[in-house]
């Protein structure tokens, strides 16, 4: 399921090349998406003064998890080695249930629906889909 | 049984009242067969879908893609009754097509993205949410009657 083609890293590599300068945008608005869409993701950030979607706080967060795609997007030949220290990271500090990156990955899909209509193509969204499912199984790698 | 607020009633009309489904239809099943490759299982019968190209331009795709966004029609005139709505199209999921009620979720998160690129801004996190909401209904409704 989560084997990356050549075709698949060359496709994700060339849309992230796109839209990669608006990045901080994507990640504010997927992270924004998902705690209006998927209420129950809001219990992750109780220590928010501000839980709303569009808070600092959020908007700071997107741009913390798209960073991490970003550096993802580099480290695509051994997500499971490049990925090690966040997985440890969601694993043992955040504990964040695994089945929650599935949530925040169909988010930015949404988003580059939203933002990118004409080169968010079918060809491009099974790649990119894909390797957030690879991304989100090597953040889980360090789990149990 | 599903509640709906007003304002949520509203938001689902007004996405019904403004979708062209000869564009969203086609553009959504497609995207599905190309995304999950897997749910080609139950287009046999429908020629080329050999690559992407071949099942965006598959007239039989198009064609199935306009059938069934418009059986979304059947929870839009009966929203505080879904279940009650689908009943006879989940059975015949069920007992003829032998569709895996999971593979609802693949066509319906399809359905989200195409919907969410033609909107574009227009289609917010509470619009997404309502929508989201909606298709979950009819979703679950489909997957009543399997036994």
């Amino acid at each position: 399921m989560t084997t990356l083609t050549a075709k698949d890293k060359q496709t994700v590599k060339a849309f992230w090349a796109k839209v990669s300068g608006k990045s901080e945008d994507i990640g504010a608005d997927a992270v924004a998406r998902m705690l209006v869409v998927y209420p129950q993701t809001k219990i992750y950030f109780s220590h928010w003064p501000d839980q709303s979607p569009n808070s600092p706080a959020a908007r700071k967060h997107g741009i913390t998890v798209m960073m991490g795609v970003g550096d993802a997007v580099t480290k695509m030949d051994d997500l499971k080695e490049g990925l090690k220290e966040l997985s440890q990271l969601h694993a043992f500090t955040l504990r964040v249930d695994p089945g929650n990156f599935k949530i925040l990955s169909h988010n930015i899909l949404v988003v580059m629906a939203v933002m990118f209509p004409t080169d968010f193509t079918p060809e491009v969204h099974v790649s990119l889909d894909k390797f957030l499912a690879a991304v989100s199984l090597a953040l889980s790698e360090k789990y149990r | 049984m599903v509640n709906w607020t007003k304002t949520e009633k509203a938001t689902i009309t007004d996405i019904f009242s403004h979708l062209d489904y000869d564009d969203i239809g086609p553009k959504a099943l497609s995207r599905c067969l190309i995304v999950y490759p897997w749910t080609q299982r139950y287009f046999s019968g429908f020629g080329n879908l050999y690559n992407a190209a071949a099942i965006i331009g598959n007239a039989k795709v198009a064609e199935h893609g306009i059938k069934v966004l418009h059986g979304l029609d059947l929870g839009l005139k009966k929203m505080d009754n879904i279940e009650a709505a689908y009943a006879d199209l989940s059975s015949l999921h069920s007992e003829k097509l032998h569709v895996d009620p999971d593979n609802f979720k693949l066509l319906s998160d399809c359905i989200t993205i195409v919907l969410a690129a033609k909107l574009g801004s227009a289609f917010t996190a509470e619009t997404q949410a309502t929508f989201q909401k909606f298709l979950g209904a009819v979703m679950s409704a489909l997957g009543k009657q399997y036994h």
